[in-house]
């Protein structure tokens, strides 16, 4: 065979065992979770709360920190899916190309890469010092940080996607820029929209940098004033424990985060897939 | 007749009209919501690097740019220093751009130079994908008890065979730079592929087939008209990737072993900036030690603040509509 040809076939070998390799971790990954995580998942996880260090073997659960996690990226949600919506109507649709619309889509893609700790350390600095204690909503407010440009980039994506004959249409109608966007432009926009707003979700679920301390942990049911539980920092918390118990909790508990995540995933996906403009 | 019917296909309301009052109203306070919450996204980036910062100031005359050079962090005796940390962060962040662009890289290849049925791209595109949706703590916990003991034999047995080589110079007790480097790697790995993918979908497909009509192989093609038509992609997804990686905490923290260390073995435990905060954090003492927290929490932010914008510019000028990451 001539040597080019050779050469060729050798590269394209050499490509498809990286790529297969790469797969290799997502499915150790998953592998591992099912085994390990799987032994421990009963109803029992869900409803009771975390086991004393002597407690048996096999007892325990972490509810409290399935609530936390839920609440905790509620309040994330309640905080930057409308801050976020808005500055992107204003960046999509309003003014574009103005100078505060360009400095504001740099600043949001800036703090795509701010790295999440720093989120907690900003909240710790502005929420817990000044409360005076670790809370679930300085938690919260922690994660708005990390979902806000999420759903702001994607949200002006998807404004931008709304075909111009739409708007037009509207403002012939005798509408405000306002009625065009609640009446027409947004309902359009909708499905994409909640697309990035189900993968801000997704991301905030699973981080645990910025609760390290700002939500810290809790071995009791939610107080929001008080520090609260999360299935992220548990994770981290018990994952070096010495008691064999904990660790099959932490697996349990990465299984059940990691199965959450993938959903919603999936669920983005599929209304996104279906509404290609 | 036909009125009524388009009246009521419109739910009662008229189909065109002028706007009311109230309409003008609610139109002038919707619009200047949006200003108002745009200027907010601007105010908040500039509150973060402010606030944190402020909360640095009061330790910087105390410890000062010295604090950047050198290696001591003792609370008992209040002395400070981030050396080991800066260069942890760097050097795990580094060995992590190594593994994950190549294999970003070459999965970019794979994806966009037409080597796969459309279906199975599809299919390798969401594992790629999946693999930047599972949460970094449980990474960590993968990395502790499935990467180590898989790595560690085959990691002395590099320390004893080739230990004359700083790399291996000590053995792998356990956690280290070689799993955190490996995780972040993964980590990483996604963030390359995608944004070289764009790179690569980016060139017109007049070029290969100008490279193909020249007699090349698929080769050929790809090592010497595709790549450096999509390198300036390529670069930024690099740089990108790197940002990803330097302000990546959780894998860190759980794998690097937070030893203050200056060392080129990537067999050592090794220590960085966000693996400090992390553990450290909770329990520092009020004072001088926050305020040193504080400000390697700056450092931090600066670093990933410049590369992160020197990535998003690289990729915004080489990609046309690759910016949109």
């Amino acid at each position: 065979m001539e040597p080019r040809a050779l050469k060729s076939i050798v590269l394209s070998v050499i490509t498809i065992v990286c790529a297969i390799t790469a797969c290799i971790p997502l499915f150790s990954v998953l592998l591992m979770l099912v085994y390990r995580g799987g032994k421990r998942l009963s109803f029992q996880l869900f409803y009771t709360l975390p086991p004393g260090a002597f407690d048996a073997p096999g007892v325990g659960g972490f509810g409290n920190a399935i609530v936390g996690t839920a609440f905790m990226v509620g309040i994330a949600g309640l905080i930057s899916v409308p801050f976020g919506i808005l500055a992107a109507i204003y960046l999509a649709e309003l003014d574009p190309h103005s100078k505060v619309s360009e400095i504001a889509r740099f600043c949001a893609k800036t703090m795509t890469g701010l790295p999440s700790i720093i989120a907690g350390v900003f909240a710790y600095a502005v929420v817990v010092l000044v409360m005076g204690h670790y809370s679930a909503w300085a938690g919260g407010i922690a994660l708005s940080l990390l979902m806000l440009p999420t759903v702001m980039l994607t949200a002006e994506e998807a404004i931008k996607m709304v075909p111009n004959p739409m708007r037009e249409a509207a403002y012939g109608m005798g509408c405000t820029p306002s009625q065009s966007l609640t009446e027409v432009i947004l309902p359009v926009a909708m499905p994409s929209i909640i697309t990035g707003v189900v993968l801000a979700v997704a991301r905030a679920a699973g981080e645990t940098a910025p609760l390290l301390f700002t939500a810290l942990f809790s071995e009791s049911w939610l107080a929001p004033n008080n520090p609260t539980a999360s299935l992220a920092v548990l994770i981290y918390n018990w994952s070096s424990s010495p008691y064999q118990n904990l660790i099959e909790l932490a697996w349990a508990a990465s299984l059940i985060l990691v199965v959450l995540v993938f959903v919603l995933n999936i669920i983005s996906r599929s209304i996104g897939g279906k509404t290609k403009l | 007749m036909a009125d009524n019917e388009f009246l009521e296909n419109a739910d009662g309301k008229t189909l065109s009209k002028p706007p009311t009052p109230g309409d003008i109203f609610f139109d002038k306070s919707f619009r200047f919501l949006t200003r108002a919450f745009t200027w907010a996204t601007i105010l908040l980036l500039a509150f973060i690097v402010y606030k944190i910062g402020g909360e640095a100031l009061p330790a910087f005359p105390d410890l000062r740019i010295k604090f950047l050079f050198t290696s001591t962090w003792d609370s008992s005796q209040n002395v400070y220093g981030l050396l080991p940390q800066i260069w942890g962060t760097l050097y795990s962040s580094f060995l992590a751009l190594i593994l994950g662009g190549f294999f970003g890289i070459t999965i970019a290849i794979f994806i966009t130079q037409d080597f796969l049925p459309y279906k199975i791209e599809i299919i390798l595109k969401n594992i790629i994908e999946l693999l930047a949706a599972i949460p970094s703590v449980v990474y960590g916990l993968w990395g502790i008890y499935v990467l180590i003991p898989l790595i560690r034999p085959f990691a002395n047995f590099l320390h004893e065979h080739l230990g004359w080589i700083p790399f291996f110079s000590t053995r792998l007790s356990g956690l280290g730079l070689l799993p955190a480097a490996l995780v972040l790697s993964i980590m990483i790995l996604p963030t390359v592929a995608a944004i070289s993918q764009d790179a690569f979908k980016a060139i017109p497909h007049k070029t290969k087939e100008a490279a193909f009509g020249m007699g090349t192989t698929r080769w050929e093609a790809i090592l010497r008209v595709m790549l450096p038509a999509a390198s300036g992609g390529i670069f930024g997804a690099l740089v990108l990737g790197f940002g990803r990686a330097l302000g990546e905490t959780m894998a860190l923290a759980m794998l690097i072993g937070s030893m203050p260390t200056v060392t080129l073995s990537i067999l050592s435990p090794a220590d960085t900036i966000a693996a400090l905060l992390a553990n450290t954090f909770p329990e520092a003492a009020v004072g001088l030690e926050t305020g040193a927290l504080m400000y390697a929490a700056c450092v931090l932010l600066l670093i990933t603040l410049i590369v992160n914008v020197a990535g998003a510019v690289i990729v915004a000028k080489a990609t046309p509509g690759g910016d949109k990451r």
